[in-house]
């Protein structure tokens, strides 16, 4: 039998060293509930099973060159990022509750920490969350436990995806949750400081947002502050290579999803949650925090610390109900970091906008084709309108070998004609070129 | 050792980005950007690979040690799955393709793994229908109990406590308080089972229902559980199962079948995938039928001609808990999991997973305290309450342990045992690791009896030694800024 390594004489032996019967193990077990049939395949050998999965990975087009985002991107990702959290000392570890024998995972955290702090310019980092969804609800639940309010705005220029969450997530609780409609592309500032009030506990907005328009919230930090309210971020790590920080522009809360340094896109997770803030907020903050502390002797060491906020102690009062990180996914962007260094991460930053600038000017120049939004700013993402249905353009443009982009109006009404195009690193001017003499062939 | 930021090099790099083949034109206001380079440190590749090798070294894991990590199933990860979770067709695949049109034809091989998934666990489990987007056990928790309020409220149904035991995860109230919820703690009687009496008058029409491990968080398995989900259903209240314990009882008895309506699982446990340090997991959550059309969207669905596609179109759903599907590459290593071991292998897992426990169990209980001694599923748990005479406590044993190689049990968990120390060896472990472990553990106990102090010393192995927690909590340092 795979993977249990007793033989049947071994169970034996030790069912009468204790003096036990097979069936006694399981005595305790009302009979009626004891099941001797599954309607389960029989087991298989490696060889099969990776036959089998073999095909099934087979079955999905990854061939398609890939212009889709929406937060989720298509990176270089270096062979070294692999190689070392393919170390099972790391894999095969548990939450490090023993700080003596977990000095790896503890420092490497430690390490992450600093290092997202030092990406978003904030003084206190959390050791992950999930993803950059479930990430965000936290630090809504956050900024409700900080300021005592239950109000949030939030502009639709957010993820809708993320949006949709929230939604899920509040239904059950007294929390209103007011949206706010973004103008031509940006946040519309005076819908939104109208609507910031004595009850708001935090404004959510994104940078990039999820158009891909670059922004500026120093005023809306400023003003969120004026009236008690926080500011929360949600942001593109790789972008804070080159754009300015959520940090500097006053954000008291920052998530995002951390996938883009160093994940593959494994349809969808394990992601990577992250979450920095201010100095005063850590004992607010949700989540695995570790801490640098010194040993009986005086040297330095690493060790999960205020868990005094965490569920395993304060059970219903409890900061979140959080136990299991993605601890793995955040020693991946560490490692990824690490290697791109600081010239890496900037010049990839760099990389993915100038691409992008590229992608939009061939694209915009096709007769038809207009950006949404006019000349505005943006990151490494945009939305361009065509003449057509663009659900049904970018249908016909994977028939000739590209994911070509997210079509809007699943999220957004009045944009049936948008599609939402990604560029990173990883594409080249002649995948570009390409694209465009595609789009300019199916219109 | 070094923090890696201290041996940074200035100039030096690493991996360079892939070359530029555009002009440097960006469309961003000089404004929008960042004033200095964000601060990471200047290494070559080679200077990154040593350091994280040497912080590797400086771990315990599954494959370096026994972990007998009681409540977290540190059993073995078989190394085909980590090979499977890598094939470019799973790893390169972007989550948004089946939004695209035809773009579920082009994942068929994805959501088919998310489809067989789905049906594994409902026979596993006794369910009618799972989600599998519960990104770990404590999120999976939360939708649970979200899909309760969702039933409750479609019915009309003003109902505001959970009940869960004292012997709990500390995540079920956490999770429960979090969904809107107040919690009610219902005792354990002498047995260290839940007290059906006390349960009872604790129950009344303003029960939501009720959230509960089973075998328990002592290893016991509850046997009132018939009586235990009729008393919370006669108040039309929901009956919670906390899948952390699942692997005493898989491929053996089910807790759809006891009377359970939402189940979670954690893959990371039962279903051997990797715990990565703490997480990432996955907890996919099944309900019974009368709860399916509050599972969260999108659906795995099987059309009449074989074909797989996502289903969003669900109007009672609580909605989207997570962006995707969860957590697919997780959900993967799992699905290999099963099919390696189909359905004998399954039943040999908890029948191995109960002997080893007994056995431990059965070894040990002349040396160390069994505050209960029947029969005992996938763990015990015993208390450190003799060595206390001799100054001696659950920690230090713990830390003796780790001197003599063995990763340490868990201790001062359950809460309901004092000095508790809960063992789970899990049925890959051998009759050879068990006879080792259990020799150190006496060995220890005559320690804690003959030469107490030595034990207070320890560890002297690691890198470094006990470490003052009291000071960390106080003067946070929690980043190199």
């Amino acid at each position: 039998m795979p993977f249990i390594a007793n033989t049947p004489a071994q169970q034996k032996q030790m069912l009468k060293e204790i003096g036990l019967s097979a069936e006694g193990l399981f005595a305790d077990i009302p009979k009626e509930f004891l099941k001797n049939d599954f309607n389960l395949p029989a087991g298989m050998s490696e060889f099969e099973v990776r036959n089998r999965l073999a095909s099934l990975a087979g079955k999905n087009y990854i061939d398609l060159t890939c212009f889709l985002g929406g937060g989720f991107y298509d990176h270089f990702i270096p062979a070294a990022v692999y190689a070392i959290v393919s170390r099972s000392e790391f894999y095969t570890a548990y939450t490090p509750y023993q700080p003596e024998i977990s000095q790896g995972t503890l420092q490497a955290i430690f390490e992450y920490q600093s290092l997202v702090c030092r990406l978003t310019e904030m003084e206190a980092a959390n050791a992950s969350l999930y993803d950059g969804g479930t990430a965000l609800y936290e630090a809504m639940m956050m900024a409700l436990r900080v300021t005592g309010r239950n109000k949030i705005l939030i502009d639709d220029s957010v993820n809708p995806i993320y949006r949709v969450m929230l939604q899920s997530y509040t239904k059950n609780l007294s929390i209103e949750l007011e949206q706010t409609k973004n103008q031509e592309g940006l946040i519309n500032r005076k819908q939104l400081l109208n609507k910031l009030d004595d009850n708001t506990a935090a404004v959510i907005l994104q940078n990039p947002n999820f158009f891909g328009c670059v922004d500026d919230f120093t005023d809306i930090a400023e003003a969120a502050h004026k009236k008690g309210a926080l500011l929360i971020i949600s942001c593109y790590p790789i972008s804070l290579g080159i754009l300015k920080t959520p940090g500097a522009m006053g954000a008291d809360i920052v998530v995002g999803e951390g996938q883009s340094l160093g994940l593959p896109m494994n349809f969808g997770g394990p992601y990577l949650g992250f979450m920095a803030t201010k100095k005063d907020y850590v004992r607010k903050m949700p989540g695995r925090i570790v801490g640098r502390t010194k040993d009986n002797q005086g040297r330095c060491g690493f060790v999960l610390t205020l868990q005094a906020r965490e569920q395993h102690i304060r059970r219903d009062k409890a900061t979140s109900n959080i136990c299991s990180n993605e601890a793995l996914c955040a020693l991946t962007a560490l490692v990824y970091m690490s290697l791109l260094g600081k010239e890496g991460l900037k010049e990839t930053a760099q990389l993915c906008a100038d691409k992008a600038s590229y992608a939009w000017q061939k694209l915009t120049s096709i007769k038809g084709v207009k950006p949404r939004f006019g000349a505005k700013w943006f990151y490494n993402e945009f939305v361009i309108d065509l003449p057509t249905n663009a659900a049904e353009t970018a249908g016909k443009l994977i028939e000739k070998g590209f994911a070509a982009g997210f079509p809007l109006s699943r999220y957004y009404e009045g944009m049936e004609n948008s599609l939402l195009i990604a560029v990173t690193e990883k594409r080249t001017k002649q995948q570009i070129g390409m694209l465009a003499e595609s789009l300019e062939a199916v219109l | 050792m070094k923090l890696i930021f201290d041996k940074s090099v200035q100039g030096r790099k690493g991996v360079m980005p892939p070359m530029s083949d555009v002009p440097t034109t960006i469309h961003i206001k000089k404004e929008f950007l960042r004033n200095s380079d964000a601060a990471l440190p200047e290494l070559s590749e080679l200077d990154v690979v040593r350091h994280f090798t040497e912080l590797s070294r400086r771990n315990f894991g599954v494959d370096t040690n026994f972990y007998p990590l009681g409540s977290c199933t540190m059993k073995y990860n078989p190394k085909v799955a980590e090979r499977i979770a890598s094939y470019p067709g799973f790893a390169h695949l972007h989550p948004l393709m089946p939004q695209l049109r035809i773009g579920g034809l082009l994942t068929q091989g994805a959501l088919e793994v998310l489809y067989d998934m789905d049906k594994f666990l409902c026979e596993i489990t006794a369910m009618a229908g799972f989600t599998m987007q519960p990104m770990a056990g404590a999120h999976g928790e939360l939708t649970g109990i979200m899909i309760m309020a969702a039933y409750h409220r479609d019915k009309g149904n003003k109902k505001t406590t959970i009940l869960i035991p004292d012997s709990a995860h500390g995540t079920n109230p956490a999770s429960a308080a979090i969904a809107g919820y107040k919690v009610v703690c219902v005792p354990s009687d002498k047995d260290g089972m839940m007290d059906v009496q006390e349960l009872k008058k604790l129950v009344n029409s303003e029960t939501a229902g009720l959230m509960l491990t089973c075998p328990n968080t002592l290893g016991i398995f509850e046997k009132n559980i018939k009586q235990i989900c009729e008393i919370i259903h006669s108040v039309d209240g929901l009956c919670y199962y906390d899948g952390a314990n699942l692997n005493a009882i898989v491929g053996k008895a089910r807790p759809g079948d006891f009377g359970f309506d939402i189940v979670h699982l954690n893959l990371h446990k039962t279903f051997a995938t990797p715990h990565g340090g703490g997480g990432p997991g996955a907890g996919p959550v099944g309900v019974v039928e009368k709860l399916l059309d509050f599972l969260p969207v999108s659906l795995v669905v099987k059309r009449d001609d074989g074909t797989f596609a996502l289903e969003y179109d669900k109007p009672k759903s609580i909605g989207y808990i997570a962006p995707f599907y969860g957590n697919f590459a997780i959900i993967l290593r799992a699905y290999v999991y099963i099919l390696l071991l189909g359905k004998d292998g399954l039943k040999r897992v908890a029948e191995n997973a109960v002997l080893n426990a007994n056995y431990i169990k059965e070894k040990l209980k002349a040396y160390y305290d069994l505050p209960y001694g029947q029969v005992c599923k996938h763990e015990c748990v015993f208390s450190a309450s003799k060595q206390i005479e001799n100054g001696i406590h659950a920690i230090d044993i713990a830390k003796g342990l780790i001197d003599r190689g063995f990763h340490p049990p868990t201790v001062y968990f359950p809460t309901i045992v004092k000095e508790s120390i809960m063992i789970e060896p899990t049925e890959t472990e051998s009759k050879e690791t068990l006879d080792a472990f259990i020799e150190t553990m006496i060995e220890l106990a005559k320690i804690a009896e003959d030469k107490p102090e030595k034990l207070k010393a320890a560890p002297i192995t690691t890198p470094v030694g006990r470490l003052d927690e009291t000071a960390a909590a106080k003067n946070v340092d929690i980043a190199e800024l």
